[in-house]
């Protein structure tokens, strides 16, 4: 049908049409293509510089608790825990918050005042530099955890994983908030009066209608979240405790990552230290890649349901 | 029209202002790389001498490593750094660098105690508390030293950076000299892998997390403790007197018999009232200035600023609350200054 309207137009005679749609065409797949080969770049970049680390760790630098750089021996078995701890922590606290502000602004105050002074804020929080995060949360919320910690008689420590969770779940939860929004105001209205004729309430619409219809939206969005949680650096070293030790609880001080690659690579002197920051910063990748091919399997299983 | 006029004849405006720029400051133009420790002394003392002789210093305070890699890589005139180059380093660069000394650091141990008291330390202590073998404030090694103070019964918490730091390396530095336990367990290194404790990032990280956590003991630069008001440990040194870290013992720890190229590490120094935690900060430039097509004015406008930094300059220093050098460390630095050459001849007069 389209295509037919195109060649249509071709016989009449407009020379100037088919250029232009190539062009344009071929500027989108230019896009794409540079996307992919940026993307396939980087992973080729990360693994030739990771490999004097790979040849001299092998798979001991996924299972070594040592990350010493004065007798060169790396290992990242806690700093991986520690990243996977703090940003699927920061995720279970964030989604009841960005469920209900998405439920909210997209179905309850969708105009007016309130929504738009609460969109507002939601993209505010989002375009806080996170190194203000990061001081924030060292100086107000630090101190916070440190007396629930003295209550519930905890070396009260205040920095650890607990901390940067809360840090990071403040910061990602703009994030799934706002996907979650637009995915809700996309749910059909036929639906929704359908539900409504049929004598549900609003409750019953939004548990049984809306959701089940947005469910894989707001699990995409969340995923996006995840990986920025997983990603994020300057907020999480300062409020993390930068200890190498594997976490024995929740309120421990731990390590990530990214929070170690952004700590040490400055000063990094010596081809091993340096080529074993690059093969974290490739580990990081590969969790990334990891947790977003099983989240969207999880969607496609969700969308087939619906 | 009139407004778009209006916009651009603002836009333009920079450039106006720059078009008769590098024709007048070609040759007046240094550039610098390193060490963030002296960057704040740095910027004042190039300023001033920008008012003084007209000659433009930029020094970017990317890191003593970075500062090492940019001369190496000889993207600048001069390079600065806390840690002097080791002789790998030295032998990376393929021709002489040199190194003088244009301050002193100190490092302090400090701690959030319930009330403010002034501890002595011994470096055995240190080294036990570090390494989280003293865990309580009144374990009796403490107490011993103490004996004055009644100490409160309560958790050390350690806290130390955890970014990548030349504090760290003279603080490891020192603990390497004084305890055979921390040399053989952690070492000495800008990163190193910390049997305990908490890391934070910089030393207004450092600071705050002491502030706020009761109990908690870490290490920052001296600089930082005066202009923040915060408590600083006394160190018994090497002659065995305990020394109370400011400007004045920072300086009297160079007091020693140093070797010519002023390539010495002064942590646990050997003058009897210098602070043990003490250490240069160097400038660091290549013997032979006719590189990379450099012009020899280049060179000499180079000369002319170090001879400054290491005299005038000083005074700067002490302003700043950073130690200025103690006199034999001017006269070492002369004379490195004066072995500088351009095509093989010198370029100060003697």
């Amino acid at each position: 049908m389209y295509n037919t309207g195109q060649s249509a137009v071709k016989k009449t005679g407009f020379q100037l049409l088919p250029p232009a749609e190539t062009v344009f065409r071929g500027f989108l797949y230019g896009a794409a293509v540079c996307m992919i080969l940026l993307l396939v770049g980087i992973f080729l970049t990360l693994l030739v510089y990771s490999f004097p680390s790979i040849r001299e760790f092998g798979l001991r630098f996924l299972y070594g608790k040592t990350w010493d750089p004065v007798t060169e021996e790396f290992g990242t078995l806690p700093i991986l825990i520690g990243t996977i701890i703090t940003s699927f922590l920061s995720l279970a606290i964030s989604i009841p918050f960005s469920l209900s502000l998405s439920i909210y602004l997209g179905e309850y105050s969708t105009k007016g005042t309130v929504a738009s002074l609460l969109q507002g804020a939601i993209e505010l929080l989002a375009g806080i530099p996170s190194i203000i995060y990061g001081f924030w949360g060292l100086f107000i919320l630090v101190p916070i955890v440190r007396s629930i910690e003295t209550a519930l008689g905890v070396p009260p420590l205040g920095v650890g994983i607990f901390a940067s969770s809360l840090v990071l779940s403040i910061m990602i939860i703009p994030y799934s908030a706002s996907l979650g929004r637009e995915v809700i105001r996309l749910v059909p209205d036929e639906l929704k009066e359908a539900a409504y004729s049929l004598g549900a309430t609003r409750f019953e619409v939004i548990r049984k209608i809306i959701l089940p219809y947005v469910i894989s939206g707001i699990t995409a969005g969340n995923l996006l979240s995840l990986g920025r949680a997983i990603g994020e650096t300057m907020a999480v070293t300062m409020v993390i405790g930068n200890a190498n030790f594997i976490p024995t609880s929740i309120f421990a001080p731990a390590n990530t990552m990214a929070s170690v690659i952004a700590n040490e690579f400055t000063e990094a002197t010596g081809t091993l230290y340096v080529s074993s920051l690059i093969e974290t910063g490739l580990l990081l990748f590969i969790v990334t890649m990891i947790i977003n091919m099983v989240g969207k399997q999880i969607i496609k299983k969700m969308s087939v349901q619906v | 029209m009139k407004k778009f006029l209006c916009y651009l004849m603002i836009l333009l405006l920079p450039l106006l202002a720059f078009s008769h720029y590098p024709a007048h400051a070609e040759s007046k133009e240094l550039l610098g790389a390193g060490a963030t420790f002296p960057f704040p002394l740095y910027s004042k003392m190039f300023d001033t001498y920008y008012q003084a002789y007209k000659v433009k210093i930029n020094y970017q305070a990317i890191g003593s490593g970075g500062g090492i890699q940019q001369l190496i890589s000889k993207t600048v005139d001069f390079g600065g750094t806390d840690a002097f180059m080791n002789a790998r380093e030295m032998q990376k660069a393929e021709v002489p660098i040199l190194h003088i000394p244009t301050c002193l650091g100190a490092v302090v141990v400090t701690y959030n105690l319930p009330k403010k008291l002034t501890l002595k330390f011994t470096p055995d202590v240190i080294a036990a508390i570090f390494l989280g073998k003293i865990i309580r404030w009144d374990d009796p090694r403490i107490a011993a030293i103490n004996p004055e103070i009644k100490l409160p019964a309560i958790s050390i918490v350690v806290v130390h950076r955890s970014d990548g730091s030349g504090t760290t390396f003279i603080f490891s530095d020192y603990l390497t000299k004084v305890s055979k336990d921390w040399a053989f367990k952690v070492g000495a290194d800008k990163s190193l892998n910390w049997p305990v404790g908490l890391g934070a990032k910089g030393n207004p990280g450092v600071a705050g997390l002491i502030n706020q956590t009761p109990g908690a003991i870490g290490y920052v630069e001296l600089i930082y403790t005066m202009q923040n008001n915060m408590p600083a440990g006394i160190i018994k040194n090497k002659a065995g007197n305990f020394i109370e870290p400011n400007i004045k013992s920072t300086s009297a720890a160079a007091n020693i018999d140093m070797p010519d190229d002023t390539r010495v590490s002064l942590t646990d120094t050997d003058a009897a009232d210098g602070y043990p935690i003490s250490g240069f900060t160097w400038l660091i430039f290549y013997k032979e200035q006719n590189y990379g097509g450099r012009s020899k004015e280049q060179a000499e406008a180079l000369m002319k600023l170090m001879w400054w930094v290491i005299h005038e300059g000083q005074q700067i220093a002490e302003q700043l609350k950073y130690s200025a050098l103690p006199a034999a460390a001017v006269k070492k630095a002369e004379t490195i200054l004066q072995s500088v050459v351009y095509n093989n001849s010198p370029l100060l007069k003697k």
